[in-house]
C-alpha cells in the first residue's frame, strides 16, 4: 500500500476566481479605508485642540481636489461596509417575538432606520 | 392501500400494470401518488424532504401535481443467519442490521424497523464480539494465516490476469435483469427455474471477469468486482430458497401457490454457500412464542 | 441539443503519478442525468479505473462531493442540462489532500467533527433516569437547521479560511457544535469551548459566507458561527464578572 496524498496549493489569486470571494475580498478592503477615514478625523481632532490656525490649514487640506477624491473613495467603501454589514446582522441575531422569529428584513431595517435617525440628529447637530 | 405496507402495495402496481391501467415513462410503467390534499404547510412541515426529491428529480411540485412512482428494490429480507444475540455460525463473527437475520422480520420487514433493528442488534453485537474477545485471547496465527493467504491469493489472481472476457457493468445488469425479472414481485416455477439456470452461468462467467485497475490505493475496481462476487451468490441464494418453497409468504409471492402453507412451509430456508455449486438449501423450524401465525389482513377486513 | 459531453477530470494514481492531470472522457447527454451518473457511465463502459467516492444518488449521504466547474457540489445534484458550456470540468473538493483521483483524505476532517464533543452532555440532574428526555416543538425548532448537516464537506471547500489554515475547525464542525448547545437537553458548552470558542475554532472565521452558499441542505453554518461568537463572548464576560455562576 503506497499511500502517497498530494496537496494542493493555494494560489495568491484564489479570490479572483469566483465572484463571491471578490466581493468578500472588497469588503475586507472596507476596512482600510474607514480606518485610514478614522485617523483622518483623529488628526482633526488634535489639529482642533491646537486652535483655530491649524484647525484652518486641517480643512483647506481636505478641500484639495486629492483629498476630495480619497474622501469619497472612503465613503463609498464606508457605505459599502454598512450595506453587507447590516445584511450579515440576522444571521448572528436571532430573535423572537412571541414565539415566531423575527423575520431578516425587520431586523436589516430596523439598522437602516437607526443609521437614518442618527445620521439626521448629527447633521442637525452640524448645522445648528 | 395507500397506507398499507410496501410488499403490498408494490403487488398492487404490479395487478394494475397487468389490468394496462399504469402510464409509461422512459424509466418503466408508473402510477401517481397524489397529495396534493394534504396541502403546501403540512406538506413543508412533514413531508420537506419527499417535496425536494420529487422537484428535483423528477420535475414535479407534490403541492400542486402527482409525483411518479414505481416499485424498486430497496433492502434485502433475510441475510446472515444469527441467533438472538447477534452470533453467528462462525465462532466470533457477529452480524446485525440489514445484512443480518435473527430473524424479528420473518418473511417480511415492518417500515421503519430496520433502523430500530440496527441501533439495538448492533449494540448488542459490539457488546458481545467485545465480551468473546475478552474470554477467547489470540491463539496461534498459523491456521488464521493460512486462510488470510488463500484469500489474498484469490485476490491477487484478479490483478494479475490478463485474459479476462466479462465486464463488470454486463454480470451486473445480467444479474439485476435475471433476479428481478424471475424472483420479483410475483414469482412462477418457470420464472425461477430460469432465474437460477442464468445465475449458476454467471457465477461461471464471473471467474473470467477483467479487473482494469491494478494499483493499490482507493482501487474501487477492485471492490466492484469482489461486491460483484458477493451479490452473484446472495442472488443465488435468494433465487434457490425461492425456487424450492413452494408456497406464498410474506413479500415471497407465487403465481402457481398463491397461499400460505404452514404445514410444509413454516420454516426458514438456510442456505448454505458451497464453493463451485450453487448454495444447498435446509430448514429451521420458526420459533412462536407468543403470536401464533394468522390471516394477514388490513383495513376493513381486520375488523 | 448536443448527443455528448465532455468532461475532463482531475486524475491522480498516487504509485504511478507525480502530479495529478487532467483526462477528457465524452459521455452521451441525457436531459435528467446528473453528473454522478456520467461519471458511472465512464466507470462503467470507457474507464473503470477512475475512483469517485458516492452512495444515495440523492443528496442525503454527503459522498459525493467535488468540484464541478470550480464550484463544490454533490455530483448527483449537480444536473448536465445546467452545464451548457462544452467542457465540465471535475476535480476534487478543494482544500483536502487528494487520496487518489477525486477521492479526498478526510480523517482531518472526521477529528474536526468529533473534537466539538456532538453527543449530548448531560449535567447529571435532569432528567432522573426513568423518565425520557422531554422537548417542545418550539425547544426542537431551535436547533432543529443545525441537524440537517449531512458531511458534505462542500462548506470547508468554499471556506477561504479552510483553504489559508488547514487547522480551522471549520463550518459543518461549528455548525454541529452549536446544534448541541442549543439543544434543550444539552448542558455541554462550557466542555466545548476549549475547542469551539478558540483561535481555531469560531474566531478563526471572518463571516465570508460561502459555506452557507455552497451548504445543499441549508444548514446556514455561517450563522451558525456568528450567533457562537455572539454567545462564546457573553460567557467570557460571565466568567469574568460572576465566577461560578452557571
Amino acid at each position: 500500500m503506497s499511500r502517497r496524498p498530494y496537496i494542493r496549493k493555494v494560489q495568491r489569486t484564489w479570490w479572483l476566481g469566483h465572484r463571491r470571494y471578490v466581493v468578500y475580498m472588497l469588503r475586507e478592503l472596507t476596512s482600510l479605508f474607514v480606518g485610514l477615514y478614522c485617523a483622518v478625523l483623529t488628526v482633526g481632532l488634535i489639529r482642533l485642540a491646537q486652535g483655530a490656525a491649524a484647525w484652518s490649514a486641517f480643512l483647506d487640506a481636505l478641500s484639495s481636489p486629492a483629498s476630495v477624491a480619497l474622501q469619497l473613495v472612503c465613503l463609498a467603501f464606508a457605505v459599502f461596509h454598512s450595506v453587507t454589514w447590516f445584511a450579515l446582522t440576522p444571521k448572528a441575531m436571532v430573535l423572537t417575538l412571541r414565539g415566531a422569529p423575527v423575520p431578516a428584513k425587520a431586523i436589516v431595517g430596523a439598522h437602516y432606520g437607526v443609521w437614518a435617525a442618527v445620521s439626521l440628529i448629527v447633521l442637525i447637530a452640524a448645522g445648528a | 392501500m395507500e397506507l398499507g405496507p410496501r410488499d403490498r402495495l408494490s403487488q398492487a402496481f404490479w395487478h394494475e400494470q397487468r389490468k394496462g391501467r399504469t402510464i409509461k415513462t422512459p424509466y418503466g410503467d408508473v402510477v401517481h401518488l397524489d397529495i396534493r390534499h394534504l396541502g403546501e404547510k403540512k406538506i413543508n412541515e412533514r413531508l420537506p424532504m419527499v417535496r425536494e426529491l420529487a422537484h428535483t428529480y423528477a420535475g414535479v411540485d407534490p403541492v400542486h401535481a402527482p409525483i411518479p412512482v414505481r416499485p424498486v428494490v430497496h433492502y434485502t429480507m433475510g441475510g446472515i443467519h444469527t441467533d438472538n444475540h447477534t452470533a453467528t455460525l462462525l465462532p466470533g463473527l457477529y452480524a446485525a442490521g440489514e445484512c443480518a437475520c435473527v430473524s424479528i422480520n420473518g418473511a417480511n420487514r415492518l417500515g421503519s424497523n430496520s433502523l430500530t433493528e440496527l441501533l439495538v442488534f448492533g449494540a448488542r453485537a459490539g457488546r458481545n464480539a467485545a465480551a468473546f474477545a475478552r474470554a477467547n485471547p489470540a491463539g496461534p496465527m498459523s491456521g488464521v494465516q493460512a486462510g488470510a493467504e488463500a484469500v489474498q491469493a484469490g485476490v491477487r489472481e484478479l490483478f494479475v490476469r490478463e485474459d479476462g472476457t466479462e465486464t463488470v457493468a454486463g454480470l451486473r445488469k445480467a444479474m439485476h435483469d435475471a433476479i428481478e425479472n424471475g424472483a420479483g414481485i410475483y414469482r412462477t416455477e418457470n420464472s425461477l427455474q430460469e432465474t437460477c439456470c442464468t445465475l449458476e452461468k454467471l457465477r461461471r462467467r464471473y471467474r473470467k471477469v477483467q479487473l482494469h485497475d491494478r494499483s493499490n490505493v482507493f482501487n474501487t475496481d477492485l471492490i466492484q468486482v469482489l461486491e460483484l462476487g458477493a451479490m452473484l451468490q446472495v442472488a443465488e441464494a435468494i433465487a434457490q430458497s425461492a425456487a424450492r418453497r413452494k408456497e406464498s409468504r410474506g413479500s415471497h409471492q407465487r403465481l402457481d401457490h398463491p397461499e400460505r402453507d404452514d404445514t410444509n412451509y413454516l420454516k426458514h430456508s438456510l442456505a448454505t454457500y458451497r464453493r463451485a455449486e450453487p448454495p444447498v438449501v435446509s430448514y429451521q423450524d420458526v420459533t412462536i412464542t407468543r403470536s401464533p401465525p394468522a390471516k394477514r389482513v388490513y383495513g376493513g377486513a381486520a375488523a | 441539443m448536443s448527443e455528448n459531453v465532455t468532461l475532463e477530470v482531475l486524475r491522480y494514481r498516487p504509485e504511478s503519478d507525480s502530479e495529478p492531470q487532467f483526462q477528457r472522457y465524452s459521455v452521451p447527454f441525457h436531459d435528467d442525468w446528473v453528473v454522478l451518473d456520467a461519471l458511472n457511465y465512464i466507470k462503467d463502459h470507457l474507464d473503470s479505473t477512475l475512483s469517485f467516492r458516492w452512495s444515495c444518488h440523492m443528496a442525503i449521504c454527503g459522498s459525493c462531493g467535488m468540484m464541478i466547474n470550480g464550484e463544490p457540489r454533490l455530483a448527483c445534484h449537480a444536473f448536465l442540462r445546467d452545464y451548457r458550456d462544452a467542457v465540465i470540468r471535475i476535480e476534487p473538493l478543494d482544500h483536502f489532500p487528494i487520496e487518489r483521483d477525486l477521492v479526498t483524505v478526510m480523517d482531518g476532517f472526521m477529528d474536526k467533527l468529533a473534537s466539538v464533543k456532538p453527543y449530548l452532555i448531560t449535567n447529571g440532574k435532569t432528567p432522573p433516569q426513568a423518565v425520557e428526555n422531554l422537548q417542545t416543538p418550539l425547544q426542537l425548532m431551535a436547533f432543529k437547521q443545525y441537524t440537517l448537516c449531512i458531511n458534505c464537506m462542500l462548506c470547508y471547500a468554499a471556506c477561504p479560511q479552510c483553504g489559508l489554515d488547514e487547522s480551522f475547525v471549520g463550518p459543518a464542525a461549528l455548525a454541529l457544535a452549536h446544534r448541541y448547545n442549543l439543544d434543550s437537553r444539552d448542558h455541554g458548552q462550557a466542555q466545548r469551548a476549549d475547542v469551539v470558542a478558540s483561535n481555531e475554532g469560531i474566531w478563526e472565521c471572518t463571516f465570508a459566507g460561502a459555506c452557507s452558499e455552497v451548504c445543499p441542505k441549508q444548514v446556514d453554518p455561517a450563522a451558525a458561527i456568528q450567533q457562537t461568537k455572539i454567545s462564546a463572548s457573553l460567557d467570557w464576560f460571565k466568567a469574568r464578572l460572576m465566577p461560578g455562576a452557571q
